[in-house]
């Protein structure tokens, strides 16, 4: 059985970051991934980051995970691929599966940055083939230049519908229309405008009633919603389109923290239950760190900085990083998450965070 | 955000109003007087490329970054660095002067195919709507622009205020 | 931007061209389609327009691509004889059976 130092479960921003710290410091450290590639969801992310020039702002996701990864194997990063972590025994030990079978990998730290997972939004015709979550559209078109549909309705006005629908448009599909609820557009401004300017309407307070065709998406049929939240009568339209991209939220995928015990906690801000965790991202288990979507719904950046705090702690834990260093590694990085987290979306999560940091410290309730 | 932008929330474009605020938009005197940015930033996002990009720092943000950008009209060249530099495709360059009858609006552009000069558009305005006429007179493609073209188009004088997108002849409408 | 008639991308604004990869021939219900080595099988499918990739036990209901990352099933289809394979996350390899799957799929069915 392999016994490492450090072993970060996803190589997502958060796991590639937390293990390079790490492994910078000295430690051994071991990234595992089920996927086949690298990079969790950044290589799909083919439009500019906002932030600042250390977040590497102006930076196109998929060119901000090519350094992640140069980083982690400049600092001797081993990094599994079509490996899932799927249990963790005696506390410490990882069970794997890949290809050649099942194996356990033994480490004193561990960090489980596994992300999230997209949210299905049920209603008539919710199950044919041609519905698919926002995601699925970005995988296909810039991970393997397969376009998922020509005639496109996406559901959902926050960050990741807009941004989808706009890579739908680069990728030489029309979008008839984003559908959103709610009376407001949920996700930044820039990104809606970018979309009205180019024609594709944003239709607040609209709900898709029914989507239909013989076995695969071929009509989407919406209503727009009154005051009292329903259906305003006559407003009905129908929209020939060949896909349904539903983008209605993302969820933190914590089953390994839930097998490990830790104490979870539920945090609307965060996207759901998420472990609790410090201002270091340790949970309430000594030995095990959370960062990233994992440890609640954010930006790329934020998990990158979020895994890095992580490793950090881990190297100082095993004695890699003096109290001192250990500080002043961390500092520049604490103070760009803040700065990350100054606005109005941001401060809400700070909120939410610094409540689950108490949490650890008291100890809660959960699952 | 500025005075709330409700309209910016309700539709997913400024209105007239909402941008008259931002400390990123001159006034019409200073687009009258020839060429120069305008940065259509209304939200509290931790964003500063266009701080860091402008040669003349004719753009500041300071800290928190969260802080809209506001704009030195007097040292802006009209360079164009932050509009492909801007994450959120929200800078745009005017020349209300760029002859007697015709002014320029140029934009970032992210797309395919790329138009070609002396191409005939139809400019739309911040809704989408079609505005008129109007033509493609460069676009320039640099490595410093990481990807994203930028794109002049000539338009009657007195729509480079509406004008901040186009369709190309024989595309489609919605 | 798309050729017309293709589902496969061809250039694009930002990712530029796609890189290069050989051309393998997979077998989909009996009928053979062209396919890039390596890439997934669900990927093959939708640029070949196919949509539907299974039915259910109970209703017999359509089902297709949905979250393209390994985690929902829908895209399950039977591949060389073994049901139930996520075909997101399933790379092609040359002369590769894939079956439309009806209900949980049947162990060692190799042909159409």
């Amino acid at each position: 059985m392999l016994e490492v130092d450090f072993a970060c479960v996803g190589a997502g921003p958060a796991g590639l970051g937390a293990a390079s710290e790490a492994a910078r410091r000295g430690l051994r450290v071991v990234v595992v991934d089920e996927n086949a590639r690298p990079g969790g969801q950044l290589f799909k992310q083919i439009h500019k980051f906002f932030g600042s020039a250390e977040h590497g702002a102006g930076l196109r996701g998929l060119d901000l995970g090519r350094r992640l990864l140069d980083e982690a194997e400049v600092a001797g990063v081993e990094v599994q691929l079509s490996t899932a972590a799927w249990g963790l025994y005696d506390g410490q030990t990882l069970a794997l599966s890949s290809e050649g079978g099942v194996r356990r990998l033994k480490a004193k730290r561990l960090l489980f940055a596994t992300g999230a997972s997209e949210r299905a939004l049920p209603f008539p015709g919710w199950t044919l083939p041609g519905v698919v979550r926002a995601g699925a559209a970005q995988t296909m078109m810039n991970l393997h230049y397969v376009l998922p549909g020509r005639r496109v309705l996406t559901i959902g006005a926050g960050n990741v519908g807009l941004i989808v629908s706009y890579q739908l448009l680069q990728a030489g599909a029309q979008v008839v229309a984003v559908v959103e609820m709610a009376p407001t557009i949920g996700g930044y401004g820039v990104h809606a405008a970018k979309l009205r300017r180019w024609g594709v309407p944003i239709l607040t307070s609209h709900r898709v009633t029914e989507v239909s065709g013989r076995e695969r998406v071929e009509q989407a049929a919406v209503v727009e919603l009154g005051d009292d939240r329903g259906p305003v009568p006559r407003t009905e339209r129908v929209f020939d389109v060949d896909l349904v991209c539903v983008a209605v939220g993302l969820t933190p995928l914590t089953e390994l923290c839930r097998l490990a015990g830790c104490v979870m906690a539920h945090s609307p801000a965060l996207g759901g239950w998420v472990p609790a965790h410090d201002e270091d991202m340790r949970t309430s288990r000594e030995d095990i760190f959370v960062a990233g979507d994992a440890a609640g719904i954010g930006e790329a950046s934020v998990a990158l900085d979020e895994g890095r705090l992580a490793g950090l702690a881990a190297a100082r834990d095993l004695g890699h990083l003096s109290d001192s260093e250990w500080a002043e590694a961390r500092g520049p990085v604490v103070e760009r998450l803040a700065a990350l987290r100054g606005g109005e979306q941001g401060a809400r999560i700070a909120e939410a965070k610094a409540s689950l940091a108490a949490r650890v410290r008291v100890g809660g309730c959960g699952p | 955000m500025i005075g709330g932008a409700a309209h910016l929330r309700r539709t997913g474009f400024l209105s007239e109003g909402e941008l008259a605020a931002l400390p990123g938009v001159p006034g019409l005197d200073v687009i009258r007087r020839g060429r120069v940015a305008v940065i259509e930033c209304a939200e509290a996002i931790p964003c500063n490329p266009c701080e860091t990009v402008c040669p003349k720092r004719a753009i500041t943000i300071g800290e928190p970054i969260t802080r809209l950008p506001s704009l030195d009209p007097s040292r802006c060249t009209g360079c164009g660095l932050c509009i492909a530099a801007c994450p959120g495709q929200a800078i745009f360059v005017l020349d209300y002067n760029w002859s007697d009858s015709e002014g320029t609006v140029e934009m970032a552009y992210e797309r395919l195919p790329l138009p070609s000069p002396g191409e005939a558009v139809v400019t739309l305005d911040r809704g989408g709507s079609p505005v008129g006429a109007g033509r493609v007179v460069k676009v320039r493609q640099v490595q410093a622009f990481d990807r994203t073209a930028v794109v002049r188009v000539a338009v009657p004088k007195g729509t480079v205020l509406g004008v901040r997108a186009f369709r190309m002849r024989g595309e489609g409408g919605r | 931007m798309v050729c017309s008639g293709s589902w496969r991308i061809r250039t694009h604004p930002i990712l530029g061209s796609p890189p290069e990869r050989p051309v393998v021939e997979i077998i989909v219900d009996g009928q053979a389609i062209r396919a890039l080595d390596g890439e997934p099988v669900a990927a093959a499918l939708l640029a070949n327009g196919m949509k539907v990739f299974r039915y259910t036990e109970s209703r017999g209901e359509p089902r297709g691509l949905s979250c393209a990352i390994g985690q929902c099933t829908d895209c399950m289809m039977t591949v060389d004889g073994v049901p139930n394979v996520r075909t997101c996350v399933t790379p092609v390899r040359p002369g590769m059976r894939v079956q439309t799957q009806h209900g949980l799929g049947r162990w060692g069915e190799k042909d159409a």
